[in-house]
């Protein structure tokens, strides 16, 4: 699962690496998020959005994707 | 009235509330998170720390404990109920409390003393604040719906907004006022010894909730 800020949510964390990467060389990168991947082995997809709605995500502050693997 | 204060595996605020409470009310006690024992308290303090490591986000699992399914149970039937910093957190995760608490929008940990307005009343109150994860978010129109409700209960003071909260909003409460949850600390404001006792006045407008 992937969860990142949702779109328009002031994201101070992306912000700040952002603002790192001049420093470091790093030129031309713009729009950096900073969100979080859960990896999990379930048996079934099934209920797996629903577990991403109630406990993974917060779906007030944040998206998320499910990717399989 | 007997408050019970809640106490999770990371809480670090409990024994000021217990204080806190026994100065303001007629007795407290801690209910351990396993527990979902509330007999004889008439309403519940959720105390500031790092429940469950703050693992996930601030509050995420603190919600699923059995004392917090028994404090929403009580909740439902109208006990008060007052969440302190990571408290409101677990309120907010917990969907007792509309909206949800982010990082600070400086990124720094903010530990000072703040000035905030109740609403309403427009009193004045000085209460230490500390917390890193404080910038109140609710999306516009959920704004909207909550200050036509008199769901902003406290706003910080001009100038002393440093988490970045929208609309400065410092504390809100549920539709029917008997959840309550802000991010300062009004248990750290209890005696002239630490500079402040504003946070009693905290602890009594949960009373009369009660009465």
């Amino acid at each position: 699962m992937l969860i990142r800020p949702k779109e328009g949510i002031l994201d101070p964390q992306g912000k700040a690496v952002e603002r790192a990467l001049p420093a470091l060389g790093f030129e031309g990168i713009g729009q950096v998020h900073v969100g979080r991947m859960v990896e999990l082995e379930a048996e079934s997809p099934e209920r797996l959005d629903e577990l991403c709605e109630k406990l993974l995500a917060n779906p007030l502050i944040e998206d998320y994707e499910i990717q399989t693997l | 009235m007997t408050w019970g204060v809640l106490q999770f595996p990371g809480s670090c605020d409990e024994r000021d509330a217990l204080f806190a409470c026994e100065r303001a009310g007629d007795g407290a006690r801690l209910i351990w998170h396993e527990s979902r024992d509330l007999d004889g308290v008439d309403g519940i303090v959720v105390p500031g720390g790092f429940s469950y490591g703050d693992y996930l986000r601030a509050g995420a699992i603190a919600r699923f404990s059995p004392a917090m399914e028994a404090v929403a149970e009580a909740a439902a039937g109208g006990a008060p109920v007052l969440g302190i910093c990571n408290g409101f957190q677990v309120l907010c995760e917990a969907g007792l409390l509309p909206g949800a608490l982010l990082r600070n929008a400086e990124l720094r940990f903010r530990c000072h003393q703040v000035d905030l307005i109740e609403v309403g009343s427009e009193e004045r109150l000085s209460i230490p604040a500390k917390h890193g994860e404080g910038r109140y978010y609710a999306p516009e129109a959920m704004l909207d719906e909550m200050e036509t409700n008199g769901q902003i209960a406290y706003r910080y003071a001009e100038g002393h907004n440093s988490n970045g909260s929208v609309r400065d909003i410092a504390g809100v409460t549920n539709d029917r006022g008997n959840v309550l949850g802000l991010m300062p600390h009004p248990e750290h404001a209890v005696d002239p010894l630490t500079g402040s006792t504003d946070g009693l006045r905290v602890f009594e407008r949960m009373s009369r909730v009660a009465a």
